[in-house]
């Protein structure tokens, strides 16, 4: 009865210091979608990579419809039949869709490209699986959602029967993520199998058939969708019972820690258009204050502006009672300014630093790190033992583990434990859970929560809705550079906030007064 | 017997492994078969030239370096101005910068440190700082543009590099006072004529190594070295510098004046290399001759001794006396095989050197494979780093 178009048997995968795959098997029938879940560093990126022939195992062998194949580059995977749509699109942003399409498989006619049957053919295919793309539009013209689209399309031309979806949902609003599900049903009716790789179990339980769970690079188990439940899933992937995190209701304190008045910050990409557009809005000392809307609407250059990354056209920032529009971010820092950043790789760390210089990146130029411009390395190390201990970043080689070679929530925990620890008055935590797992979110909204608790103001820019409900005391709702709402996550629901994001509606007047949301 | 001799043997592995471990041997081991793959190489080349005399021609290369003391003097003379560029280049590097203006600071280091021990007849010392800071000017011009106007630092080097020839030549020409012979105008008067104050000291190593090359300059060189190394990594300056070089974003989140840094960080490495131009030129060996067509090679030089450490100063001391040696061995296969030709092999020869980087994959590779190889049942498969997310990562 079991006919299984895809076997990974007893995978080993060893790498420096790791066990990343420790004895793995995965069987994916025909015609299923197969989830795997596990959190990160849980071994299902590596195990991907090796069905994909990015890796080679150690141990272990891969059949294919019960024969035994081998993987050693993405191209053996292709002519078997497995394709992935990665979790960063690997597509030609100056190109078509078409021209994306065919690229590696381009048909020619004596040298020459031959488009035109080509084209009939992805338009079939786009129709056959209500994918709805429009195969001349660029790509950068393109929403996130559809290139995804263009992605699975690809696959599809190539003839591939399995399907790998690595973390696909990550980039999608709650809308397209339900139209990416039934575009996965649909693919399963035209009897391709689907692996679906993903660390949320609402996804996992709305759309699959059965789930592998990993942890910490073993076997967990196989089951049934329909024998098991989210709590035992969370329960065989975590190992013990996740609770989820909500912040109860607290009065607001009348400390203003942060003021924002009239605040406009220029668009990068398009100088004329601003990002941010006459912002005003404040944080009070003790509470959360959410900002929520759909990734691009000003969010990221709001927070650039207010940590100093990036200047500010007009309006005035005050934090702790000083005005800080001009600030340096040295200055911010000293007044107890703390910034998780978005793209922690980019800003958060320095990736080829080791672990105890990144700890004290915010601190080192401080009289405890330092004398007379020489680094006290002992007082270094002691002071980020004591982090990692205390924030339990788990490393390699402990602090001279390079950050490059952590996991990344470890590298997010130790942005966190740097950010936190040297005890600011305000935290701008923005996506601080992006692409974090169950057990790491979780710590992450506890650390902000007992943060709030003791008296800090936390500005959270988040695109997660449930984030934003579950921690924040206030969501300002953010669209087109605007402040469009304010709203209580204790009265509000996901539906309210979504129709507010995409701006089809607006509860606070153009160019509001700061006072007016207050 | 064999009872005896097991410990010693698991001894000497347990030895291996630790060597093996140790940062920096990879480096090092990767240096040394890069320059073992150039040797071989050029010797192929000399066999293809004149197979009769090729034999004669490596022996000399590799060891009339150390042939005599005279020679060994030469060496060290050859090595200090090149640990200069090469530590000027490796810093730059270090910070995230490519300091290709080295020459060009080098020049303006060696016009002046001339200029001020002739002209204004200052002591050796005095003339070297002098170079030290018109050098820093000069490494201020690109990093200036660099930091506040996003100018790419290798474009307006280069532009520097010729401004500083032409502008030396310039000054030099209309200045009488600096030349042998006033109506030819084509070397500069001898230091040690003009002003021997001006000359590095030789503390009596001309005669313990019986040679007018032997200086001072080597030890200057080598405590700067030991300074640029101690700044890197010690000083919080240098935790800047090098939190820049390799994320120039992340070191303005953390609140760094990087574009300071950057302008700083030419400046010192300008100032290294115009330290390098005068010990050079203040040795009292050779005089300064006017070229219009081609810039001086020590600047360029500097490049492969940069390479061949990893950009570590340390490691910079032991290449740059590497690279002289190998320069003072070419002259001596000069009979036989013309200047030129000992040019290709030096260059074939440092060319493989800066493969280090290239080799250093290589040594990680085979020690990861040896290591494997002790667990039995293991197929070698390759080795790859784990795939560390690169989300959010921008170019």
């Amino acid at each position: 009865m079991d006919n299984y178009i895809i076997e990974m048997k007893n995978i080993t995968k060893e790498f420096p210091g790791i066990r990343a795959n420790d004895d793995i098997t995965l069987q994916l029938r025909k015609g299923e979608i197969h989830s795997l879940l596990g959190e990160n560093g849980a071994g299902k990126s590596t195990l991907m990579s090796i069905l994909f022939g990015l890796y080679t195992p150690d141990t272990g062998m891969i059949l294919k419809n019960g024969e035994a194949v081998k993987i050693t580059n993405p191209n053996d995977a292709n002519a078997l039949g497995i394709g992935m749509v990665h979790q960063h699109f690997k597509l030609v942003e100056v190109f078509t869709v078409l021209e994306n399409i065919i690229l590696g498989a381009e048909p020619t006619k004596s040298g020459f490209l031959t488009l035109n049957e080509t084209r009939k053919k992805v338009i079939e295919l786009s129709e056959k699986y209500n994918l709805h793309v429009n195969v001349d539009a660029k790509i950068e013209d393109i929403s996130v959602g559809m290139q995804q689209r263009v992605e699975i399309l690809k696959m599809l031309y190539r003839e591939n029967e399995i399907l790998i979806f690595d973390e696909p949902t990550a980039i999608l609003t709650p809308q397209e993520i339900e139209e990416l599900m039934q575009i996965m049903r649909n693919l399963i009716k035209e009897g391709k199998s689907i692996l679906f790789i993903t660390h949320k179990l609402n996804e996992i339980m709305a759309v699959s058939d059965r789930v592998t769970v990993l942890r910490k690079g073993k076997w967990m188990g196989t089951v049934n969708i329909k024998d098991t439940t989210k709590s035992e899933l969370s329960m065989m992937m975590v190992g013990r019972k996740v609770k989820t995190i909500r912040s109860d209701k607290r009065a607001q304190s009348p400390d203003v820690i942060l003021k924002v008045e009239h605040l406009t910050v220029a668009n990068k990409l398009h100088k004329k258009l601003n990002a941010v557009k006459n912002v005003s809005f404040d944080v009070h000392s003790g509470e959360i204050v959410a900002i929520a809307g759909i990734e691009g609407n000003g969010q990221s250059e709001l927070a650039y502006a207010l940590t100093g990354l990036e200047k500010t056209i007009s309006g005035i920032i005050h934090f702790s009672n000083v005005d800080i529009t001009n600030s340096s971010i040295r200055d911010r820092v000293k007044l107890g300014m703390s910034h998780i950043p978005e793209d922690r790789h980019k800003y958060g760390l320095i990736l080829d630093y080791s672990l105890e210089k990144n700890l004290v990146l915010k601190r080192y130029w401080q009289s405890d790190f330092n004398r007379h411009g020489i680094i006290l390395k002992e007082a270094v190390r002691n002071y980020s033992d004591k982090l990692i201990e205390q924030y339990d970043i788990r490393s390699g080689q402990g602090s001279t583990t390079i950050v490059r070679s952590m996991s990344g929530g470890n590298q997010q925990k130790a942005i966190i434990a740097r950010e936190i620890d040297f005890n600011p008055n305000l935290v701008v935590a923005v996506q601080p859970t992006r692409g974090l797992d169950i057990g790491a979110i979780e710590y992450i909204h506890t650390q902000l929560i007992k943060e709030r608790n003791s008296g800090k103001g936390i500005l959270l820019i988040s695109l997660e809705l449930e984030e934003v409900l579950a921690l924040s005391d206030r969501i300002l709702i953010m669209y087109n550079g605007e402040i469009v709402a304010e709203l209580d996550p204790h009265k509000t629901t996901p539906n309210e906030m979504g129709l507010y994001m995409v701006g089809g509606n607006r509860s606070t007047p153009q160019n509001q007064e700061a006072g007016d949301l207050a | 017997m064999t009872k005896k001799t097991k410990p010693v043997v698991y001894a000497d592995r347990r030895f291996l492994d630790r060597l093996t471990a140790a940062p920096g041997f990879t480096s090092v081991s990767a240096s040394v078969i890069s320059i073992i793959v150039g040797l071989i190489l050029g010797f192929i080349l000399l066999l293809f030239i004149d197979a009769g005399s090729s034999f004669l021609g490596m022996s000399d290369l590799l060891t009339y370096g150390i042939s005599s003391a005279k020679s060994f003097a030469k060496v060290l003379y050859k090595a200090a101005p090149l640990m200069m560029t090469g530590l000027s280049i490796g810093f730059a590097f270090r910070t995230g910068l490519f300091n290709i203006g080295a020459t060009g600071q080098y020049t303006i280091g060696a016009f002046f440190g001339l200029f001020a021990a002739i002209m204004w007849k200052f002591p050796w010392w005095a003339a070297i700082l002098i170079a030290m800071l018109a050098g820093a000017v000069w490494g201020a011009i690109p990093g200036f543009f660099n930091a506040y106007f996003h100018v790419n630092e290798v474009i307006t080097s280069i532009m520097c590099n010729w401004t500083a020839l032409f502008l030396c030549n310039l000054i030099f020409m209309n200045t009488p006072g600096m030349w042998l012979n006033p109506s030819d105008r084509s070397r500069t008067i001898s230091v040690v004529t003009a002003n021997p104050s001006g000359l590095l000291p030789r503390f009596g190593l001309d005669k313990l190594l019986d040679s007018s090359y032997a200086n001072i300059g080597i030890f200057i060189t080598i405590l700067i070295a030991v300074i640029v190394y101690f700044i890197l990594e010690k000083t919080t300056f240098g935790y800047e510098l090098k939190a820049g070089g390799y994320n120039r974003h992340a070191s303005v989140y953390a609140g760094i004046k990087s574009k300071r840094n950057i302008l700083f960080a030419m400046m010192i490495a300008g100032g290294l290399s115009g330290i390098g131009g005068a010990i050079s030129y203040l040795a009292g060996t050779v005089d300064y001759t006017i070229s219009s067509t081609s810039l001086l090679p020590m600047g360029f030089n500097g490049i492969p001794v940069a390479l061949l450490a990893f950009s570590h100063p340390l490691g910079i001391i032991a290449s740059s006396v590497f690279i002289g040696y190998l320069q003072v061995g070419g002259e001596a296969m000069q009979p036989e095989f013309s200047a030129e030709m000992v040019n290709v092999i030096l260059s074939i020869i440092i060319y493989f050197s800066a493969f280090s980087l290239i080799m250093r994959g290589v040594v990680r590779k085979f020690i990861k494979r040896k290591e494997k190889k002790e667990t039995p049942e293991t197929p070698d498969a390759p080795v790859e780093p784990p795939v560390t997310e690169s989300k959010g990562v921008e170019n």
